[in-house]
């Protein structure tokens, strides 16, 4: 059958094949479609239709859509085997490539690179440089993903790659980053040099990234972060069980001293990778649940370690496939931290429609868990398992009970009683692991128990598995002397049975002999002997070469040499006893959640997880130089976000240096009603809950953003009790794009609370204003953040409404000021020239100004007009020049600011934009902001 | 990462390749048929395999194999999760995720897994982006594609991949604005003998049809969020607000997708529905044995519990039933020895019964253990933690859309376990 199936379908696939070329041939594109369709589905059931390259390549210009992606399907599939053909459809992609729709740039660079042609490698690597510095981010992606393609391709690429990578990694756009992320690890991930830049940006944009991006990124950072901080375990050492001693063991001597010398203080980046990945644990991904988990295992300090759990315990009611790799995963956990995993105890019992290895790593996970406490609850629950119908799994928990007893010396005795009765089992596999797992346990401790041998021996006869007899073989054998009388009768039955025994059998029954010829040769001369003689001319080589070293060494002659005086010593030498432990005891060799760890061997491309460094590397590699920021301009991020905006009168939302401190700051923002945005950069986090609703067509930038200043709203005297404050957070409104986000702080400074807060009536009616939520009830000294969303028409014409309570309502007005009514745009310094020169003339605005000293420098200027105005900074190629770029909320008109130096202080500022009224505005309060200090 | 994927049927026969680098022949597969020839059932082939020179990891869904080929370290979980993504692909496109309807929708299936994965690395999982760019088969379209021509591709390109929003299409429009929102809850529970809880638990989802028009932003709040033990969003819910206000704020994506999902333990709080008397007896002598059960209602918190089945795997020696119910129908399945006992509806006033004797084969000895009964039930418009949705909120976009809440519970892997001491 195997030899027809190919012959067959294919005298069939020919006559098929003409007609499709005929098909593609003709003029229709229904046809055409048709045939592709027909050839697609030949691909998909693995059948060849590489002859009909020549027709379906022809079709790779068509123009439509649907066409064309099946001929892309085609064409990736059989370009290898017809490299020549295959390059007829070079030209149309390179072409595709310039084409104004990112879509069809990112379609031709996927399939231009997904052509496994060597020829060309020249061509993609180009078409690859462009598209990483294309202005759409999905270009940008594709690119990355094209990267790995053509390394995979041609090896020799790499140095070219690895630039690629290298600029491909400062983007900024969420898309982008898992799959860069991706291609450094698999072009050059060793080259951790080029995270350091980088690894904050990543911190922060982690939440954001899609899935699968996550994943990637979490598992490189980990391996970052075992390279560059130092270990956060050493504190806990001396509190820790010695369970954990010995997990320490490994991280070794140069600690010690070290400890002493100082205490332990996490490095700030250190511990934003772990604030910023924990959110991620809530994930309906368990892929990325897994690894933020492993994440914590080998990064987070011991006591912070087990937030995870509950995670992971949740993945155990997902897919089959997933519970697998979870329980694996928890079963090298739960070796060296019982406690993680032990209030979860009940979730690992094993239900009867698990799947059985499902139930196998649950087994050794409940046995990994079992201590003095809970074994009574663990013994109980196995002893319904052995009633299983699955017997190799009753027989995988009698050796789960074995384990027990031997780790657990109080129920040792209860574990060996509850074996010896399972030895009158009906089923043949019981018995047989009982009688396995019951010869490990006297071993451990054999004074005290020929009654179980005696036992054993007489159960013998039943017993057929030979693995069991066997192991009563060999007890027997071993503790002779303790049954001296049932000893010789056992081994004249195994005279007797010799020839029709197993291997294994008889390789005991030898040691049998052997062992009891040193102790009562009396009575066993003749029965040894013949055993002996038996074994000489067996089949096995092993069971022949056993007999004939056994007679050497026990049987005196004037060969034997001098080992015959030491037989006894040899072969009755105390034994150590068997250690019973987990078969996943060696896996934290592995890093969690690996594929390595899975199957517990190293798999190609495995990355070894460093061992911490003894003193951290150079911490300022990862400080970045921001250039949209603010004053700050070269300090590093976290020493920002340490700074308190003075004039908000608030804290801002904390140091990034110890978690105790941000965690009191989490509590005070629960507090409040929408979190209030004060950091200089906003960490992913906060981030992940201001997702604008609308997509921009230029890129925004979200960071510029200076001291803040805060107006009042309404004062508690007027308000009767009720005070109101507002900011402009500076972010794109979350409800519209085209309102101005407003943050409004409402606080109760009388005596009892207020209930029903919200606004009312507005003026003008016409004024489109996003409300708050109406606050049900503020306490006394109570105070809420609220958000809000208004629309000004790009008109600095007051915002009037009621602000209302249950009783009362009092008139308040928002009145903006001219460089809050802007967002910032980002563009580069030639695009700036080149809009600027479409807006002359009547739309433009200029002053020469004086300048006061102290504003003389670019950062300064920046850090004053970004103070008056939300706009983006250019970056400049010349010194004297500062430049600004900017967005009308409302009509999206473009607001250019440049602001040229020349001497003396003297400066000429320049507004283009059409909207004149503001342009003037604007100079004005840019003017006021730079001349004085 | 993915190398490549092969679909394989219940029987063996792989019906579908697809290759995302270059092609690998089909014959890596025989390692996994070997291990699965092994396995006997298919639930119990381990999802990762290794072979000389590639890794195997495969799930198991709708009676296929998604057999993935990689070759180098990957994350287990990584494959594994995206498999099921193609499954949940195919059955959000196709109704279902069959052998039969994956190979009359070859080429759609073809074009999916094309966009899903880009050089084996995911590109669009979101159903929001596939479906802009692939349409999902309808009968209509498929007649009128076939008379003229016509496509099921997009010919408008998906914007929902390049905004803030990845999961939602823009431009989306309805005549009647909707939202569902459907909080269905399963109880996990093992009792003894004695009716005594040993392990309860309440696995909670809540399930979303959201028709909205535009960018809708949504507040959904609930009576008693500190219920919830332990839970996991869709990647539209803003973590930060549940942590601090414990509201689920986000933007949807359009159509049907889930939400959130979550776990109430404390086992306290999990009622049991039904209580069952249960007798099951089998004699040392005269081969048989006598079988006695009665379902009562418990704590259903006065609403009717529907669909009530029992289901007893019986041991081996059992050859017959001879029973009687006072209410619904009984089957024996002879090969498979289960015993199912459709109920339906739980009448309080007349408690349903079943009772008879079971013969077991001659001189065979009794069996060591009882068997244990699995209930399965439902319950309509409660949700047995108690958990309820308080209100929901639209902001962003000005029509009052309709919204509805509806509350399903149903019995998980309710068992009812005989425990005996050893």
């Amino acid at each position: 059958e195997v030899m027809l199936i190919p012959t067959r379908p294919r005298l069939f696939s020919v006559c098929r094949n003409e007609d499709l070329k005929e098909m593609l041939e003709s003029s229709k594109e229904s046809l055409k479609l048709e045939a592709m369709k027909r050839i697609v589905g030949l691909i998909a059931k693995g059948k060849n239709a590489s002859e009909l390259f020549p027709a379906v390549v022809k079709n790779v210009a068509s123009k439509n859509i649907e066409l064309k992606k099946l001929v892309y399907v085609y064409l990736v599939r059989y370009a290898e085997e017809q490299q020549d053909l295959a390059l007829l459809s070079i030209s149309t992609f390179q072409r595709a490539l310039k084409d104004p729709n990112q879509f069809i740039r990112a379609s031709a660079l996927r399939v231009l690179s997904s052509i496994r042609v060597p020829i060309i490698v020249p061509i993609m690597m180009l078409a690859i440089k462009e598209a990483a510095a294309d202005l759409s981010p999905y270009v940008r992606k594709t690119s990355a993903h094209a990267i790995q393609k053509l390394f995979s391709l041609d090896a020799d690429q790499k140095e070219q790659l690895i630039e690629v990578i290298e600029k491909l990694l400062k983007d900024k756009s969420t898309l982008v980053a898992g799959s860069v992320v991706m291609a450094f690890e698999e072009v050059c991930p060793d080259r951790i040099d080029l995270i350091h830049k980088n690894y904050r940006k990543l911190c922060n944009l982690l939440v954001d990234v899609e899935e699968w991006g996550q994943v990637v990124i979490i598992s490189m950072l980990t391996r970052y972060a075992r390279t560059q901080f130092t270990s956060p375990w050493k504190e806990v050492r001396g509190q820790s069980g010695e369970v954990m001693k010995a997990f320490y063991e490994s991280d070794s001597e140069e600690k010690k001293g070290h400890t002493e010398e100082k205490p332990y203080i996490m490095d700030p980046d250190h511990r934003l990778l772990l604030r910023n990945t924990k959110p991620l644990l809530q994930s309906r991904n368990t892929a990325v649940v897994m690894s933020v988990a492993q994440l914590y295992w080998h990064l987070a300090p011991k006591h912070e370690v087990s937030i995870v759990t509950k995670s992971l315990v949740r993945l155990l009611r997902s897919h089959r496939e997933v519970q697998y790799i979870v329980l694996q995963n928890i079963a090298t956990m739960s070796i060296q931290r019982k406690g993680m995993f032990e209030p979860f105890m009940k979730s690992f019992y094993v239900r009867s429609t698990d799947a059985t290895h499902i139930k196998t790593l649950k087994l050794e996970i409940l046995t990994n868990l079992a201590n003095e406490a809970n074994i009574s609850t663990i013994l109980r629950e196995f002893q319904t398992y052995v009633k299983s119908q699955d017997k190799a799994f009753a027989a995988a928990t009698i050796q789960a009970i074995g384990r027990c007893a031997t780790n657990i010396s109080e129920v040792t005795d209860t574990c060996l009683n509850g074996l010896v009765l399972l030895l009158s089992n009906r089923d043949e596999t019981v018995v047989a692991e009982s009688v396995v797992v019951i010869k490990k346990l006297l071993q451990t401790q054999p004074t005290q128990h020929s009654e179980i041998i005696k036992h054993m021996a007489k159960l013998f006869d039943n017993i057929t598995v030979p693995m069991a007899r066997a192991s009563i073989l060999w007890l027997i054998g071993e503790y002779c002397e303790r049954v001296p009388k049932i000893a010789p009768d056992v081994l004249r039955k195994m005279a007797k049975s010799f020839t029709a025994e197993e291997d294994i059998v008889k390789l005991q029954t030898v040691n049998l002999a052997a062992k009891l010829y040193l102790t009562n040769s009396k009575q066993t001369k003749l029965l040894t002997q013949y055993i002996l003689n038996l074994g000489k001319y067996d089949q096995n080589y092993d069971i022949r070469d056993r007999t004939r070293f056994i007679r050497q060494l026990i049987v005196p002659s004037e060969k034997s040499g001098a080992l015959n005086k030491y037989a006894r010593r040899i072969l009755l030498a105390p034994k150590p006893a068997p250690v019973l432990e987990s078969s996943f005891k060696d896996r934290d060799r592995f890093q969690l959640g690996t594929l390595s760890h899975s199957l517990n061997s190293k798999a190609t491309g495995y990355q070894e997880l460093s061992d911490w460094p003894a003193v951290a590397p150079d911490q300022s590699v990862r400080n970045v130089e921001i250039i949209e920021a603010s004053g700050s301009d070269s300090e590093e991020e976290s020493s920002e976000s340490e700074k308190t905006s003075s004039d908000s009168g608030k804290s801002s939302s904390g140091s990034e240096q110890s978690s105790s401190e941000s965690e009191l700051e989490q509590k005070k923002k629960k507090k409040t009603k929408k979190v209030p945005q004060k950091k200089s950069k906003p960490t992913a986090a906060d981030r992940y809950s201001e997702i604008p609703a609308v997509c921009w067509s230029l890129r925004v930038t979200t960071s510029s953003f200076g001291p803040v200043k805060t107006y009042e709203l309404l004062h508690h005297m007027t308000g009767k009790g009720l005070a109101a404050k507002y900011h402009f957070p500076r972010q794109p409104c979350l409800y519209q794009p085209s309102m101005v986000a407003v943050q409004v702080i409402l606080s109760n400074s009388s005596d009892h609370s207020l209930e029903e807060i919200h606004i009312g009536d507005r003026s003008p009616a016409s004024l489109s204003i996003h409300c708050f939520n109406t606050i049900e009830r503020l306490e006394p000294e109570a105070s809420v953040t609220v958000s809000m969303g208004i629309d000004f028409s790009d008109s600095t014409q007051a915002a009037n409404f009621q602000l209302c309570t249950k009783e009362d309502q009092f008139s308040v007005s928002i009145q903006p000021a001219v460089g809050e009514l802007l967002m910032p745009s980002s563009m580069t310094e030639q695009d700036f020239c080149k809009e600027q020169g479409k807006l002359q003339g009547m739309n433009e605005t200029s002053a020469t100004i004086t300048m006061e000293t102290a504003n003389a420098s670019s950062q300064a200027i920046s850090k004053q007009v970004l103070s008056v105005a939300n706009v983006g900074v250019v970056s400049s190629s010349q010194n004297n020049f500062s430049r600004f770029a900017g967005r009308t909320v409302s009509s999206g008109a473009l607001v250019l600011v440049s602001l040229e130096l020349k001497e003396s202080s003297t400066a000429l500022l320049t507004i283009n934009t059409e909207k004149t009224v503001m342009a003037s505005m604007l100079l004005r309060d840019i003017k006021q902001a730079l001349t004085q200090a | 990462m993915i190398h490549s994927l092969f679909l394989i049927n219940h029987s063996g026969d792989i019906f579908l390749e697809k290759h995302w680098k270059s092609v690998i022949s089909r014959s890596v597969c025989d390692y996994f048929f070997e291990v699965k020839e092994k396995a006997v059932d298919p639930e119990n082939v381990p999802p990762v395999l290794q072979t000389p020179h590639h890794y195997l990891i495969s799930i198991y869904r709708g009676k296929l194999f998604f057999l993935s080929v990689v070759q180098t370290e990957v994350p287990p979980l990584f494959v594994i999760e995206f498999l099921h993504r193609v499954a949940d692909t195919f059955q959000d496109y196709f109704g279902e995720c069959s052998e039969g309807v994956i190979k009359d929708n070859l080429v759609t299936v073809y074009e999916l897994l094309e966009e899903m994965l880009d050089n084996g690395f995911p590109l669009a999982t979101e159903s929001n982006v596939l479906k802009e760019m692939i349409r999902p088969p309808n009968i209509l379209r498929s007649v009128v594609n076939t008379l003229t021509g016509g496509s099921n591709v997009g010919d408008t390109l998906p914007t929902g991949q390049l905004s803030n929003v990845p999961w939602r299409r823009a431009g989306v429009k309805y005549t009647n604005n909707e939202a569902y929102f459907d909080v269905v809850e399963e109880i996990d529970a093992i009792l003894d003998k004695s009716g005594t809880t040993v392990f309860a638990e309440i696995q909670g989802v809540v399930e979303a049809c959201v028709r909205l028009t535009g960018m809708p932003d949504l507040t959904l709040s609930f009576m008693n969020p500190r219920l919830l033990d332990d839970m996991s969003f869709h990647p539209c819910v803003r973590f930060k607000r549940w942590e601090s206000e414990r509201v689920l704020s986000f933007i949807p994506p359009d159509g049907n997708f889930t939400l959130m999902t979550y776990h109430v333990s404390s086992q306290n709080l999990v009622a049991i529905p039904v209580y069952v008397k249960q007798n099951i007896n089998f004699f040392e002598t005269g081969s048989c044995g006598r079988l006695d059960i009665t379902i009562g209602p418990k704590q259903n918190m006065g609403k009717t519990v529907e669909g009530l089945m029992v289901t007893i795997h019986m041991p081996k020696v059992v050859l017959s039933a001879n029973l009687t119910a006072t209410q619904g129908n009984y089957t024996y399945d002879l090969t498979t020895k289960v015993l199912v006992w459709d109920i339906g509806k739980l009448n309080p006033q007349k408690l349903p019964n079943l009772r008879g004797s079971l013969s077991m084969q001659a001189g065979a000895p009794k069996p060591e253990e009882n068997p244990s009964l699995n209930i399965d039930l439902k319950i309509q418009q409660l949700a047995i933690s108690g958990l309820k949705v308080s209100r929901l909120d639209m902001y962003g976009e000005k029509y009052k859309p309709f919204k509805g809440v509806k509350y399903l519970t149903k019995a998980g892997k309710f068992q009812r376990l005989s425990l005996s001491f050893l």
